[in-house]
């Protein structure tokens, strides 16, 4: 990375930048929403279609037309902006806590947390469709919890401790989903083994609407404790000894960024790579301030999961491939080439 | 004013210090010289507020140093330490702005202010890091970075400094550079200043005081003529000096005695 210049404003980051940066990505996740409305295994024409959105009214579609974007596309799509949200600024928020740019809801998992968590409440409680979300956070919570306490040691957690064990708590957590996956009868486990690799089309009102509201409040919550983050970031015991409560900020976040994972994959599985992809590539872009980071994280995977899911349904349309395939597909290798360029 | 008043710290069955007392005045340095292993750290790690004595107080201000919220521990001490490793790229100016945080306003987005760009520009200045302000931390020298450390301490505008081996990277230059600007601000800002440091010639120039620890207990607390005497020194460290003064400033001058080979 070459040195800046010395002008002020690239030295650091400030609102300007912050503001500009996050309206230019709005303007992106916009553009991406209605290319997802539009295209898809039936085309809808573009003029009408924008106007349908914006007015609300008619505008020359089709009563057939209007069910698929009213009904089908747009509630998919809403989902899948709330998911990558969701799990964008959980990576953001993870890697700043625990100091390690590997971090991600899937690695750590605490996103097998919730699908366990899920799963249980599927099981066990599938008549109240509020378990759902509610055990997914708690899933995700006990395994965020397990995997700090697994990683600490005297010096802190450090980053091959949190792999390993994130490791451990993802494997472990992997046969208890095997070990319910067997109380099930064949035809569920099918539908759940895709569900588990990110499913955005069983979305209903009530879970999108908590998934878009939890989405957009826990990353302000995020977005609240970024400065203290910023320090955090940097080392604990620096961040302890220039003013952040850090235990207090330690919970809030992990709190926040559990809730936020435990949500997406209660609204749609487990969708992989986008905490750990998104947050990086903004920070190459934008700088490390997570005063900048978290927010244009947020948009950024919105787009992107927006993004996978309209290929998800059209590559082998009328067949549909799970949005988490898809992520891992585009994520692995961006990942990769971003470990190259360093 | 910072104060241990008999303090015991312990690491579970460990006693790393046993009934130290010391007395941070305005306007002082006070040296922490010690064998490794002798409780300085720890009784650094006490007075911010890190740690917890087991027996005794840290009094601020007069009041117990656990009734102050972390916030305003911050605003009035300040530590520097060994850094930790950086893994995320920022600016030395990003980095010397976080000492600020301590001064925010309590609305947390809290973005920083001209006033807090003009003390870290300052700073910067004072610990000779202006032309790098723009760089990423990792690419400046170890020498360079202990400096960015240090001029983060100094953004917080506390009036107590705590410098664990402030000088332990640096080259000549810079180590009195860094000791001068300690010691122009405890003399001109009243701050005070507790430094540990192995170099005990450094000690013996910049201080007004010395505590010679060993096994967590004092062995000696006073002037540095007092304290840096053959003796004491030989009990602390177990090694044999040959104290005289110093011909151009009269402080006192430790030269340890190696024992020579003989030649032939």
């Amino acid at each position: 990375m070459s040195s800046r210049l010395q002008i002020d404003g690239s030295m650091r980051t400030t609102l300007r930048r912050t503001l500009l940066v996050c309206g230019l990505l709005t303007v992106l996740l916009i553009f991406v929403l209605v290319l997802a409305a539009v295209v898809g295994s039936q085309r809808l024409p573009l003029g009408p279609a924008l106007c349908a959105l914006t007015c609300k009214s008619v505008c020359g579609l089709s009563p057939e037309q209007q069910a698929i974007l009213f009904d089908i596309r747009l509630p998919r799509i809403l989902l899948a902006a709330a998911v990558g949200m969701c799990l964008a600024t959980a990576g953001a928020a993870y890697q700043a806590l625990l100091r390690n740019p590997l971090a991600e809801p899937y690695l750590l998992g605490v996103s097998n947390g919730a699908a366990v968590g899920t799963m249980v409440a599927l099981v066990f409680f599938g008549a109240y469709e509020w378990s759902r979300p509610l055990m997914a956070f708690a899933g995700a919570l006990i395994a965020s919890f397990a995997v700090y306490q697994l990683a600490r040691s005297r010096a802190g957690a450090s980053p091959e401790r949190l792999i390993l064990a994130g490791v451990i708590v993802t494997t472990f957590l992997s046969s208890a989903i095997v070990f319910i996956t067997t109380l099930m009868d064949a035809t569920r486990i099918r539908s759940f083994t895709f569900w588990l690799l990110g499913d955005l089309s069983g979305a209903t009102s009530k879970l999108l609407t908590v998934a878009i509201v939890v989405s957009i409040l826990g990353t302000a919550v995020l977005t609240a404790y970024a400065r203290p983050l910023n320090l955090l970031m940097l080392g604990e015991r620096d961040a302890f000894d220039l003013g952040v409560e850090v235990g207090r900020v330690r919970l809030i976040v992990f709190l926040a960024a559990g809730l936020l994972v435990g949500t997406s994959v209660a609204s749609s599985g487990s969708v992989g790579y986008v905490g750990l992809v998104v947050p990086h590539l903004v920070r190459l872009s934008f700088g490390s301030d997570n005063r900048l980071v978290i927010p244009a994280s947020a948009l950024t995977g919105s787009a992107f999961v927006i993004f996978a899911d309209m290929l998800a349904r059209t590559l082998i349309a009328p067949r549909e491939l799970p949005v988490g395939a898809i992520t891992a597909l585009i994520g692995a290798p961006l990942f990769i080439y971003l470990l190259k360029r360093g | 004013m910072l104060e241990a008043r008999n303090i015991t710290v312990t690491y579970g069955e460990r006693r790393a210090l046993t009934g130290v007392s010391l007395r941070l005045k305005a306007g002082t340095v006070t040296a922490i010289v010690g064998p490794n292993g002798a409780g300085k750290s720890s009784l650094l790690r006490a007075f911010n507020g890190t740690i917890r004595p087991a027996h005794g107080e840290i009094i601020l201000d007069e009041l117990p140093l656990r009734s102050y919220s972390r916030r305003a521990v911050s605003r009035r001490i300040a530590t520097v330490a060994q850094e930790a490793e950086l893994r995320f790229p920022v600016t030395v100016m990003e980095f010397v702005l976080g000492g600020r945080y301590a001064r925010a306003s309590a609305g947390a987005w809290g973005w920083e202010s001209q006033h807090d760009l003009k003390v870290a520009q300052e700073v910067l200045r004072e610990t000779e890091l202006e032309t790098l302000s723009g760089r990423i931390m990792n690419q400046l020298s170890g020498g360079e970075r202990q400096r960015a450390v240090l001029a983060r301490a100094l953004a917080t505008e506390a009036n107590i400094l705590l410098l664990d081996e402030p000088t332990a990277n640096l080259d000549l230059g810079h180590q009195a550079t860094i000791l001068a600007l300690v010691r122009a601000r405890c003399d001109q800002r009243g701050a005070s200043a507790a430094v540990i440091t192995h170099d005990i010639n450094l000690a013996a120039q910049f201080a007004d005081s010395v505590l010679l620890l060993k096994n967590g207990q004092p062995l000696a607390l006073g002037a540095p003529s007092q304290v840096l005497t053959e003796s004491m020194i030989g009990a602390a460290f177990g090694v044999r000096v040959l104290v005289d003064a110093h011909p151009l400033t009269g402080v006192p001058r430790v030269t340890p005695v190696h024992e020579l080979r003989r030649s032939l």
